[in-house]
């Protein structure tokens, strides 16, 4: 298999499902060739080499995620390199650009693949569904392939090795599209909540907004980032942004830690893909305890400072 | 302001998931059915606010056989004017968007609105393929949207921030958080909802590209570990040494 795969950047840097991303398709690749747009150092774009890359094509005069300009820009690298499978990452721009491609290519499509495509018989791809409460085996039907990867699905390993990168300047067109303004969200600490390793979420168990500086706190010392649940963020106690759930933003990080949060079905929905679950909740019947890991049947305003001390404790060692 | 929403029907956001026929088909016994949320809170309600201030209609579509109509009359109830059924079971989210782009393409709406993704399949893909196969613009994932004569003003989630982008009509737009908020539908739109218009039409001919082979469920999560409230040093060195998540 010939496995072209798109990969985003911000700043200069490539998003962490990039490597994940280029990681994935060699395991089932003879090939791979990524696809990159934007400022983006050929070094940084030849070290996708030891995730398993031979080469990158670089569109570098497109600096903006026009996806209509980016689906266009998938079709003529899938023609330059003669790929017969096209992976994205299953984020803000691979759920954008995706379905453009397929439909374009007219190849058919699964997104969110959470494991290694099975090639025994057919080309049948695992995806999570039904809000990460079941998984789906579709099977692709046409010649040429498309997938998204479900981020921090697969375990990656780095290698040695430098890919080729060369320049890929394909006309894209004009688009009715006009970008006026990209807002960074400014996380003064912690790292993206959909790229994040760790997690500290709380809910209305912190019983108000004033009580969140522990919570914070934590996360800081652990290197993780914040999140809500959903009744926190419709009473303006965090900001949307931060709301993971069935209709916020699903998360799967190694470590969720919830902290006050009774865990209904449809926050589970939203955090359910992550590996380990810790549950912090003074009501030993909370339904988060039944989907956890590990579990204290405690006051938050007592565990939580016990924890930073011990995490304090543990990272000054 | 002519508006085209496309609303799937999904199992209610508390059913537990269970597969019959050998893993190959969604168990439907006692599932209560619902608008999908994403469709009806943001892609719909937007919609309909949309029409308040400037006008025009909002059509709903749906591909979906007569089992579909009672969340059909939902969105008509909620305020949408007339809807659409496109008799065909859904199975490949391809074959959907070409049989809701032929319809669309004979009936000049400015704007296409959709949830951001469906509940049960999650696939976020039939508004970027109806944009494509009309050849039309598409911005994913909008959590504000404006329309000021022909432009349309949105913001949506991109990585690491937000973007704020304007595109001339028309396009295809999937809603999210942000967009509306939800609205309940009161007894005069129940009661006006039974009488107006659902047309039922045929599919135009499409190919199913992908299939589903079969379901599964994750393993079951073995037992939660309990530690201490005095002992969470305890949590600590069980997160590092034993679940290696620190």
């Amino acid at each position: 298999m010939k496995t072209l795969v798109f990969v985003d950047s911000e700043d200069g840097h490539l998003v962490k499902s990039a490597a994940e991303a280029v990681f994935y398709a060699s395991k089932f690749s003879s090939e791979v060739h990524a696809l990159a747009y934007g400022e983006v150092d050929s070094s940084t774009l030849a070290a996708l080499g030891a995730y398993g890359a031979n080469a990158v094509l670089h569109h570098a005069g497109l600096n903006q995620a026009d996806p209509v300009k980016l689906s266009r820009l998938v079709a003529a690298a899938v023609n330059e390199t003669g790929a017969n499978c096209v992976l994205f990452s299953h984020d803000f721009t691979g759920k954008a650009v995706a379905p453009m491609a397929a439909a374009k290519l007219k190849a058919g499509l699964v997104t969110g693949a959470v494991d290694y495509p099975d090639t025994s018989n057919g080309f049948v791809v695992k995806s999570a569904v039904f809000s990460g409460k079941a998984f789906a085996h579709y099977s692709v039907k046409t010649e040429l392939k498309m997938l998204s990867l479900l981020p921090n699905s697969i375990n990656i390993e780095q290698g040695s090795g430098e890919a080729s990168v060369s320049a890929f300047d394909a006309d894209l067109g004009d688009s009715r599209i006009v970008i006026k303004e990209v807002k960074k969200q400014v996380n003064e600490s912690g790292p993206v909540l959909t790229e994040a390793d760790m997690v500290v979420s709380a809910g209305r168990g912190l019983k108000g907004p004033e009580n969140w500086g522990m919570v914070e706190e934590l996360a800081k010392e652990l290197g993780a980032a914040t999140a809500c649940s959903r009744p926190v963020a419709d009473i303006g106690w965090r900001p949307h942004h931060e709301h993971v759930g069935q209709t916020g933003i699903a998360i799967r990080p190694n470590l969720y830690i919830a902290i006050g949060i009774s865990g209904a079905i449809q926050h589970l929905a939203g955090v359910n893909g992550s590996k380990v679950i810790v549950v912090i909740n003074t009501d030993p019947e909370a339904p988060f305890f039944k989907a956890a890991d590990y579990g204290i049947v405690g006051d938050a305003f007592d565990v939580v400072p016990k924890m930073l001390e011990a995490v304090k404790k543990l990272n000054a060692a | 302001m002519k508006i085209l929403v496309c609303i799937s029907k999904a199992p209610d956001t508390t059913t537990k998931i269970s597969f019959t026929d050998n893993d190959t088909k969604f168990n439907e016994t006692g599932v209560q059915f619902i608008v999908n949320p994403y469709d009806e809170w943001y892609a719909l309600v937007r919609g309909l606010e949309l029409k308040e201030s400037l006008g025009g209609s909002v059509s709903t579509i749906t591909v979906g056989p007569a089992a579909s109509e009672p969340v059909i009359r939902k969105a008509l109830a909620i305020g949408a004017d007339n809807a659409v059924r496109i008799d065909a079971e859904p199975q490949d989210a391809f074959a959907v968007a070409n049989m809701i782009a032929a319809y669309a393409a004979e009936n000049d709406f400015d704007l296409i609105l959709t949830g951001k993704e469906t509940i049960n399949y999650n696939g976020s893909q039939v508004g970027g393929m109806i944009a494509a196969i009309m050849d039309q613009p598409y911005v994913s994932l909008a959590t504000k949207l404006e329309v000021e004569g022909n432009t349309a003003i949105i913001e949506r989630d991109v990585q690491g921030g937000k973007e704020i982008l304007e595109v001339e009509t028309p396009l295809v737009i999937s809603a999210a958080k942000g967009m509306a908020e939800q609205r309940i539908p009161n007894m005069r739109g129940i009661m006006a909802a039974r009488t107006k218009p659902l047309e039922v039409i045929t599919p135009a001919a499409s190919e199913n590209l992908t299939e589903v082979s079969s379901y599964s469920l994750p393993p079951q999560k073995s037992e939660v570990k309990l530690v201490d409230p005095e002992n969470v040093e305890e949590l600590v060195r069980l997160l590092k040494e034993e679940a290696k998540a620190l």
